[in-house]
């Protein structure tokens, strides 16, 4: 047998394939793609293959080993279920885009090189944009071209550090990489980008809330955790990261408790799982590493689920703000179930998918002594279960009744939402087969009584505070509003900066108009319409003078002079003396 | 999806007896863990871990202090009319 079939070919391939089918057997053929992918995945052993002659380099387009396998394997369900969940979508461009944004987000996990991985990074970001413009609004089209900007700057920085690290170190190989110089720093940059780091995050919070209710479930799930692997592959250990990670974690859960739009509070409280996972690559010890794998692996399907549940909502209501919701637990029970479980599954419950692999990354953190950053992680564990655990469902589907007695979401949609959620429990009882595909030996018991009582204190009382606060009617008020963030830096800076280029611009147009246009320009032409006539009559004058000529007959000769002028009609020998005056004046002065 | 508003169907929070269960169930919880304490033998990294209700009362104090953060810091700091943007 030859080279093994390639994950991301056959996502580009059922694009293509999709591309030519009717409707119905392109959607059948949505939800086989990824059946057909896994059962591919569970065949490949490790190793790299396709490899390719790229001018000095070979690319190998395909290395397979435990890292890049979970990541797999998570993409793949990630696939699976969101195609379920979009079942009733019949919007190719929307279907097609989702195909390529899967393939190429596998392109980037099975990647062996640096060059190959640049290529998918560049896809994953161009099919994203097309799943925000299928939207077909104008928000979500001004947002897609927002999130083009801010990847197309990504993936320069990421291509100039490429260029870079190849030229310094003679290898394209897709490594674990020293932050040492600016080749490995402009790598780590275009990461960042796409990882949604502090200051670098406003792309997400601006854009996933609005895309499609379909087209959010499959954003959420692929690139923040392609950047995620590639983090953990390059720049595991990198000390810098738990910082950031720690900082990722705390700042979104402010702006998620005050945020109205619910879709918009997911894509903060996304930033905050992805957070953990960051901090945990940071930490760089096998448990940390284990730990922001399996987080990441349990955080695709959990998030995906609340997404799925918040797209059921605002497909079957038509909104998605907190102001507008509540109350939907009457005619939506299901949906809400479903919900509540992402809820404690985000929030790590014990028996919930977080709570087996997120306090892993809080152990290491604690055995390595980082104090500071264990209270910010435990800070952040409260807080997620505040606005992502109680707050959504809570608004959603109770809170104050709405009024809205929509229908249960359709049975697709609730066929997706079910294997999420029972996903999320299977995982969160019986975490064993998790950590059998992780890439270090997990060592790690999650379930001990002072796990279990520590946890269970913490998010109950937590709750506590929510119930307190909601009750005395302290807690914020949702309000129709927008919170300013980073994107306000490049959303009225470009514009500043528009207006400022305008100022200036228009200043010199109007200033060479002035001067050249209406000063020089005109000047010239009239020197030259009148130049000679006034030239002679300035000459004659004297003579005229001198001989006595009265002021009418002078005003006769002028316009006699300045007539010859025009006409060209003056005495050849005035032009001759002029033409001999002039060699005259250069003769003397040479 | 309708708006029904004559004579609905009464649903499980609509009746003020089972949100009152509801909450005596959740106390009773809250109670519980705090007394489950004392039978749980700690073997903890850090030193607080051990105080007696350390991640009870941490988790409603951050949550507390998050909220109010949230309210009275950053919402004035940030928070702009919806067409802010245009």
């Amino acid at each position: 047998m030859g080279e093994p079939i390639a994950p991301f070919l056959l996502f580009f391939c059922g694009g293509l394939l999709a591309w030519a089918l009717p409707p119905k057997a392109r959607r059948i053929l949505l939800v086989l793609v990824p059946v057909v992918g896994l059962w591919n995945l569970s065949g490949l052993g490790s190793g790299a293959h396709w490899h390719v002659s790229f001018m000095d380099y070979t690319l190998t387009m395909m290395r397979v080993d435990k890292l890049s396998l979970i990541f797999g394997y998570i993409f793949h369900i990630a696939a699976f279920i969101g195609f379920i969940y979009a079942f009733h979508l019949d919007d190719r461009v929307e279907q097609i885009a989702i195909m390529i944004h899967v393939g190429s987000a596998l392109g980037i996990v099975f990647a062996g090189d640096l060059v190959t991985l640049f290529i998918f990074w560049e896809v994953l970001s161009i099919a994203s944009v097309f799943i925000i413009w299928a939207r077909r609004r104008p928000e979500a089209t001004r947002a897609g071209f927002r999130y083009l900007l801010v990847h197309a700057a990504g993936g320069l920085f990421l291509l100039g550090g490429i260029v870079l690290r190849a030229s310094e170190v003679g290898s394209i190989d897709f490594v674990h990489m020293e932050l040492a110089d600016l080749a490995t720093f402009l790598i780590f940059m275009g990461f960042g980008i796409n990882c949604a780091w502090p200051g670098l995050h406003a792309w997400l919070t601006d854009a996933y809330p609005e895309s499609t209710v379909t087209g959010t479930v499959f954003l959420s799930a692929f690139t923040t955790k392609a950047a995620v692997y590639a983090l953990a592959r390059g720049f595991a250990g990198t000390g810098a990261l738990i910082w950031v990670g720690a900082l990722m974690t705390a700042f979104p859960i402010f702006y998620a408790v005050i945020e109205n739009d619910l879709r918009r509070v997911l894509s903060y409280s996304l930033i905050n799982q992805v957070g953990f996972m960051v901090c945990g690559i940071g930490i760089g010890t096998p448990l940390a590493l284990n730990g922001a794998i399996s987080h990441a692996f349990n955080d695709i399907l959990f998030k995906a689920l609340l997404f799925m549940a918040m797209g059921a909502v605002m497909y079957r209501t038509g909104r998605i703000h907190a102001t507008d919701l509540g109350g939907l637990y009457r005619t939506m029970p299901l949906t809400c179930v479903f919900c509540m479980v992402g809820a404690a599954s985000i929030s790590a419950f014990p028996l919930f998918s977080a709570f087996v692999s997120k306090s892993m990354v809080m152990e290491a953190a604690a055995l390595g002594n980082m104090r500071i950053v264990w209270f910010i992680l435990l800070f952040a564990s409260a807080g997620v279960f505040h606005h992502a655990g109680i707050k959504i469902p809570y608004f959603a589907f109770f809170s104050h009744d709405s009024g809205l007695r929509p229908k249960e979401a359709p049975l697709h949609m609730l066929i997706a939402m079910g294997i999420a959620a029972f996903l999320c429990v299977f995982i969160g009882c019986a975490p064993g087969y998790l950590y059998s595909l992780l890439p270090y030996e997990v060592g790690y018991v999650p379930y001990t009584w002072p796990h279990v009582l520590g946890q269970s204190q913490l998010l109950f009382f937590s709750s506590l505070a929510f119930t307190l606060l909601i009750l005395s009617g302290i807690y914020p008020a949702e309000m129709r509003a927008v919170n300013l963030d980073a994107d306000w830096f490049y959303r009225k800076g470009a514009l500043a900066l528009y207006r400022g280029a305008q100022i200036t611009i228009g200043a010199v147009g109007w200033l060479s108009s002035k001067v050249v246009v209406g000063g020089l320009v005109r000047g010239l032409a009239s020197y030259l319409r009148e130049g000679p006539a006034k030239t002679t009559i300035a000459l004659l004058y004297p003579a005229w003078l001198v001989e006595g000529t009265g002021g009418s007959e002078i005003g006769e000769r002028k316009k006699r002079v300045r007539l010859a002028m025009e006409k060209g009609a003056g005495p050849v020998g005035i032009g001759a003396a002029a033409a001999i005056f002039l060699l005259l004046l250069l003769f003397l002065a040479s | 999806m309708e708006r029904e508003s004559v004579q609905e169907k009464q649903y499980l929070f609509d009746k003020p007896k089972n949100v009152r269960r509801l909450f005596r169930l959740y106390y009773a919880v809250l109670a519980l863990l705090l007394l489950a304490e004392f039978g749980v033998d700690h073997h903890a990294i850090f030193p607080w871990e051990e105080w007696p209700g350390f991640y009870a009362v941490f988790g409603f104090v951050a949550c507390v202090a998050l909220v109010l953060a949230a309210k009275y810091v950053l919402r004035p700091l940030v928070m702009r009319r919806e067409d802010y943007y245009g």
